[in-house]
C-alpha cells in the first residue's frame, strides 16, 4: 500500500507533498512518516494519506469562456480613459 | 504521428519543462529515466555497506551515533528513489533482483573497501560532497517526482559531508599516525573519486543532459569539485597523488587522464569489493524476506 505526505514546515504554512512510501497499515505510516519526514524537526506536520484516497483532478477546460471570473477578463484602460476625459481629470500630455 | 509527439515532447523539456508521473513521455525518456534513477537507488542501497563495517569499530559513541544516522538516511534515500522508479513502472523487487544478479549498476565509489577510520571520513566528506554536485545538478531535473525527491536528499547529504569533515579534522589535529590514516585513505580515494563524475563526453552529446534528466555534463561536475574541495583538501596539509594536478591559466582544472577502462570494469562488478558486496546484500535480502512477506501480504 502507497501513502502519501504532505508536510509543514512551519506553523501556518501550507503542507507541501514532500513523496510516498509503502506502508501495511496506519500504524506502520504513522512510524515510517515520523522517521522520513520528521526526524530532524523538519516538519512541524504531517498529513498522511493511501494513494488510492487521493482525487486528483488535472484538466480545467473553459468551454464556456468564464474569464469574468478572473482579473484577465476585465481591460478597463479604454474605459478608463474616457471616463477620464469626460470629467476633465485626464492628467496632461 | 509518434515522431511529431516525440519531438513537442523534447522541445518541451528542452525549453525548462517539466514531466509529471502521469503525463505522456516518449517510451526512450522513460527507459532513460528508470536506469538512470534505478542506478541511483542502487548506489544509496549498496552506499552504506562500506560504512556499516565500521558501526561496530567507530572510535567514540557519538561518531557511532553520527556513522548510523547517516546510514539511516542513505537508506532512507534509497527507498524514496526506488518509489520514483517504481511510479515509473519498475517494481522495486524487481530493481533489487537486478541489482543482485548484476544485471543493474552502483555508483563505481562503492566497489571498493574500506581500510581504515580514514576511510569512513574521507568517504563521507569527499565522496558526499562529489555526489552532492551531481544531485544538485538534478534539483532541475526535467522529471519533476525526482528532483523534488532531490531536495530531501541534498538537504541531508549536507550533513554527511559535515560529519565527515569533522571526522577528518579530528584525525588531522590528533596523533602523527592519525593524520597518515587520513593521507593514506585520501591517496587510496583519489582515483575513484576522479572517476565518480565520468567520462569527459560534452555535454550536448550525453543524452542525459540532451533529454534534461542532467543539466550540467560530466567534466563541468568535475570541474565544480575539484574547484571546491581540492584547496580545501591542501590546507590541511594533505597531498595529493597527482602530479599534474593544477589550475591553468584559463582557471580549468587539469589533471592526468583516469583509465577509464578501468572505471568500466569497476562498475560492472569486477571492482575490488563488488562481488563481495553484491553476496552481502543477497544475503540480507534473503534474510529478511519473511519481514517483507509478514509485512506486505501482496508480496507473499
Amino acid at each position: 500500500m502507497i501513502w502519501e505526505v504532505f508536510r509543514q514546515e512551519r506553523k501556518g504554512q501550507p503542507f507541501v507533498h514532500g513523496g510516498s512510501f509503502h506502508a501495511p497499515d496506519r500504524a506502520f505510516a504513522d512510524a515510517y512518516a515520523r522517521e522520513f519526514y520528521a526526524r530532524r524537526q523538519e516538519s512541524v506536520a504531517l498529513w498522511v494519506v493511501p494513494r488510492e484516497q487521493i482525487l486528483e483532478i488535472d484538466e480545467f477546460p473553459d468551454e464556456f469562456d468564464l474569464k469574468y471570473r478572473r482579473v484577465d477578463g476585465y481591460s478597463i484602460k479604454a474605459r478608463l480613459k474616457e471616463a477620464r476625459e469626460r470629467a476633465g481629470t485626464a492628467a496632461a500630455e | 504521428m509518434s515522431d511529431v509527439r516525440t519531438a513537442e515532447f523534447l522541445e518541451f523539456v528542452q525549453a525548462g519543462g517539466q514531466v509529471e508521473t502521469d503525463d505522456w513521455m516518449s517510451e526512450e525518456y522513460r527507459k532513460r529515466l528508470i536506469k538512470f534513477i534505478e542506478m541511483h537507488g542502487n548506489s544509496e542501497l549498496m552506499g552504506v555497506l562500506p560504512e556499516r563495517d565500521w558501526i561496530l569499530r567507530a572510535p567514540t559513541l557519538q561518531r557511532k551515533l553520527a556513522l548510523t544516522a547517516k546510514i539511516q538516511d542513505e537508506v532512507g534515500h534509497c527507498q524514496l528513489i526506488y518509489r520514483v522508479v517504481e511510479d515509473l513502472g519498475k517494481p522495486r523487487a524487481r530493481c533489487l533482483d537486478d541489482l543482485i544478479s548484476g544485471k543493474s549498476k552502483f555508483h563505481n565509489v562503492f566497489h571498493y573497501p574500506t581500510k581504515s577510520w580514514g576511510d569512513v571520513g574521507v568517504i563521507a566528506w569527499l565522496v558526499d560532497a562529489a555526489a552532492i554536485i551531481s544531485q544538485k545538478a538534478l534539483l532541475k531535473c526535467s522529471y519533476a517526482p525526482y528532483a523534488r525527491v532531490m531536495k530531501k536528499v541534498c538537504w541531508e547529504e549536507s550533513f554527511h559531508i559535515l560529519h565527515g569533515r569533522d571526522t577528518v579534522l579530528a584525525m588531522i589535529t590528533g596523533t602523527p599516525e592519525q593524520f597518515e590514516l587520513v593521507q593514506e585513505a585520501v591517496t587510496r580515494w583519489w582515483e575513484p573519486l576522479m572517476h565518480f563524475h565520468g567520462t569527459p563526453i560534452p555535454a550536448d552529446e550525453d543524452p542525459m543532459v540532451h533529454w534534461r534528466i542532467k543539466s550540467q555534463g560530466n567534466e563541468d561536475a568535475r570541474q565544480q569539485f575539484l574547484d571546491g574541495y581540492v584547496p580545501q583538501i591542501l590546507e590541511l596539509g594533505l597531498e595529493l597523488p597527482d602530479p599534474k594536478l593544477g589550475k591553468n591559466e584559463a582557471g580549468v582544472w587539469e589533471y592526468t587522464e583516469p583509465d577509464w577502462e578501468k572505471l568500466t570494469a569497476v562498475v560492472t562488478g569486477h571492482g575490488p569489493a563488488s562481488q563481495e558486496r553484491l553476496a552481502f546484500r543477497a544475503l540480507s535480502r534473503a534474510e529478511v524476506d519473511w519481514v517483507s512477506k509478514a509485512m506486505l501480504p501482496e508480496a507473499a
